[in-house]
């Protein structure tokens, strides 16, 4: 395995913080995820991944701990920085898909590059690239509400990687596709994976999705409760 | 993030909303509209008066006697009894002969010319063909500037040469009078004798000249109706009217040099002073310059108000912009937080939603005033005059709704720009 990616020391959450009703709903987090490495986060719901998917996308600071992603302190970074990070160091994948209703395919791929400053031609070039590479370049002009479900979580997998992130975020990929499409949404997370050695964290509370990850980590009620290997993969790949 | 791609952003953003956007920039339309509506006219109808001004006589000065007003210094009592009496000058009130010749000296190089006349009346002429009508004519005795001055064209015979002629029964006649009452040609009539009736007398003069007579409005009135000016000798006028040795008005034509409205003032100074003794009556001078600049006073004053009125619009319609600005982000929450976790910076957010303000104020302000230039030009030819929009204030519209999409949009863009990323995601 390759260096060390993320690593989160002692990371707590709390929310309404000074208030009758604060909540800690991480309560000390210990976690490390190597470079290339495919890891997955169980839970069920209110076991606080999302929260920790948050601190981990940069999307939200801990509120005590240590979180170091590629080498930088989270901690010390200022709100700009913090938009620096999550453009070039992370690449989101939601159960929603978020993609930008009135974009293209294209488009929609070529946004993390546009506000990383790259220019037109060289975008759009990545991006065609990109969702070849997912198998979506013949449908790359269509807007997002004449595509599939699994089609878009296909673009929005090629946006997600189109800034090269250190580590690509999936929370909860396949939740809204049937078995079919998360199939094949899964097989591309295995190609990036295996070929392009990306490092993944996928978030799930699908045990069989996340069995098929080199790591599973199980998540209950704020702590990291099991850690146990996967690699148990029965799809093709 | 570049400012072009936002451009772009805002125009399919637009696209997608496209009534919405049509009604939001109405307010915009309708201000920078109604601006450029009434600049196109008042700028068209500035420059037709201007561009007329020097064929009307601009450099032309009228001097007029004027009575005093009541609140003078030295009015007393008995000048105001006596003015209450008498509103018409004296004869001692008159300008004279010798205040002309006293004046032209005094200011040589800046008169052209200086133009005296003396109305005697109407005179009739019974007509050629039909002894039973007339034809009228208004007798004016002149002085040798009189014709230049007034560019009247002498077409066959020779214009009054006061020194020469005196006061012998000659005249100058227009060729309408000569072919409507007479029934000759024009080029015949010189060195021949008509006789008219001024004040119930008859008087016989000889056609020294035939001047072209040019029509000066658009009318309806018949041949009959149309008087032209019978001119005489000023000095035969004088004998005619009796004994009145001076003048209530004359006017005066400066070089083409001369500041009119400096040689105005001038002018009013001089008579003031000549005038300073005596308690009722001064000259006072006028010009059409002077008419023309309380006009366009006037004007001014109207595109005031109405300026008013269009930014009490555009600030109306900059409201909506904001408000609409708003419902749109509300909206887009949701994609605000997705550029967000794409890497979106606060400040690369805050001017995506400024440019679309900007660009919806800006196609407003397009529309606008490619609306008030052609309503100004309609209105402008309705009126008759030529319409010519100007460059320089449709230029000042579209930078003011510029000025207004920043304005009005850089509060929900800053709110856009301000939303926690975490809680822009989950908004439904």
């Amino acid at each position: 395995m390759g260096e060390k990616i993320i690593s989160l020391k002692g990371i707590k959450k709390s929310f309404f913080i000074g208030k009758p009703n604060e909540l800690e709903v991480l309560h000390g987090i210990d976690f490390e995820v190597n470079e290339g490495e495919f890891v997955a986060v169980v839970g069920e719901s209110g076991s606080g991944k999302s929260t920790l998917m948050n601190i981990i996308g940069v999307l939200d600071r801990q509120t005590e701990g240590e979180y170091i992603l590629d080498g930088i302190d989270i901690s010390k970074a200022n709100d700009k920085k913090l938009s620096e990070i999550r453009n070039k160091k992370v690449g989101f994948v939601f159960q929603t898909f978020n993609l930008i209703g009135r974009q293209s395919a294209l488009k929609n791929v070529e946004l993390p590059m546009l506000y990383n400053g790259v220019n037109k031609r060289e975008r759009t070039k990545r991006a065609e690239e990109l969702l070849e590479m997912v198998n979506m370049k013949d449908r790359m002009k269509h807007k997002p509400n004449e595509l599939s479900g699994g089609q878009k979580q296909r673009v929005s997998i090629a946006r997600a990687i189109a800034n090269d992130p250190a580590v690509i975020l999936a929370d909860e990929p396949t939740g809204a596709l049937d078995s079919q499409t998360s199939r094949t949404v899964m097989d591309i997370f295995h190609r990036l994976h295996k070929e392009q050695h990306k490092t993944i964290i996928l978030i799930t509370h699908n045990k069989e999705i996340a069995d098929e990850c080199d790591r599973v980590i199980t998540l209950k009620d704020g702590m990291i409760i099991n850690e146990s290997k996967g690699g148990k993969r029965n799809g093709i790949s | 993030m570049a400012f072009l791609d936002n451009i772009l952003l805002s125009l399919e953003s637009l696209k997608a909303n496209k009534l919405r956007a049509i009604l939001t920039m109405l307010g915009i339309i309708i201000g920078i509209g109604s601006v450029i509506t009434i600049n196109t006219v008042g700028v068209s109808l500035s420059s037709t008066v201007s561009s007329s001004m020097q064929s009307l006589g601009a450099t032309t000065i009228t001097v007029q006697l004027t009575q005093k007003s009541e609140d003078d210094e030295n009015t007393n009592q008995d000048v105001k009894i006596r003015k209450f009496a008498d509103s018409t000058p004296g004869k001692n009130d008159l300008i004279t002969d010798k205040m002309i010749s006293d004046f032209k000296n005094d200011f040589k190089d800046k008169i052209q010319y200086i133009e005296l006349s003396r109305s005697v009346g109407t005179g009739t002429v019974s007509n050629y063909d039909d002894s039973s009508s007339s034809t009228s004519v208004n007798v004016i005795g002149i002085n040798d500037d009189y014709l230049k001055a007034e560019e009247v064209e002498i077409i066959y015979g020779r214009a009054i040469k006061n020194k020469k002629d005196g006061d012998k029964a000659i005249c100058v006649v227009s060729d309408k009078f000569v072919e409507d009452a007479l029934g000759l040609n024009p080029k015949d009539v010189v060195g021949e004798t008509v006789t008219i009736t001024v004040n119930n007398m008859p008087k016989t003069f000889f056609v020294a000249g035939v001047y072209e007579y040019e029509q000066e409005t658009v009318s309806t009135a018949l041949k009959q109706e149309v008087t032209t000016s019978f001119y005489i000798p000023i000095e035969s006028a004088r004998i005619i009217n009796g004994d009145d040795e001076g003048y209530q008005s004359f006017k005066v034509v400066s070089t083409a040099d001369t500041d009119t409205s400096a040689f105005l003032t001038t002018i009013g100074n001089y008579f003031e002073n000549v005038y300073s003794r005596n308690d009722s009556w001064t000259a006072s001078a006028s010009s059409l310059e002077s008419l023309i600049s309380k006009f366009t006073e006037i004007m001014e004053t109207i595109s005031l108000a109405i300026a008013a009125i269009a930014a009490i619009s555009l600030v109306v319609g900059g409201i909506g912009v904001m408000n609409i600005m708003l419902v749109s982000i509300t909206e887009r929450t949701k994609e605000i937080g997705t550029r967000k976790a794409l890497g979106a910076t606060n400040t690369s957010i805050r001017w995506q939603f400024i440019t679309e303000a900007m660009v919806i104020c800006l196609i407003g302000g397009i529309i606008g005033v490619v609306f008030g230039v052609s309503l100004g030009i309609v209105i402008s030819k309705l009126i008759g005059f030529s319409a010519s929009p100007s460059i320089s204030s449709i230029v000042l519209a579209l930078l003011f709704s510029l000025f207004i999409g920043v304005v009005f949009g850089y509060a929900p863009a800053n709110k856009a720009a301000k939303l926690n990323p975490i809680d822009a995601l989950r908004y439904e």
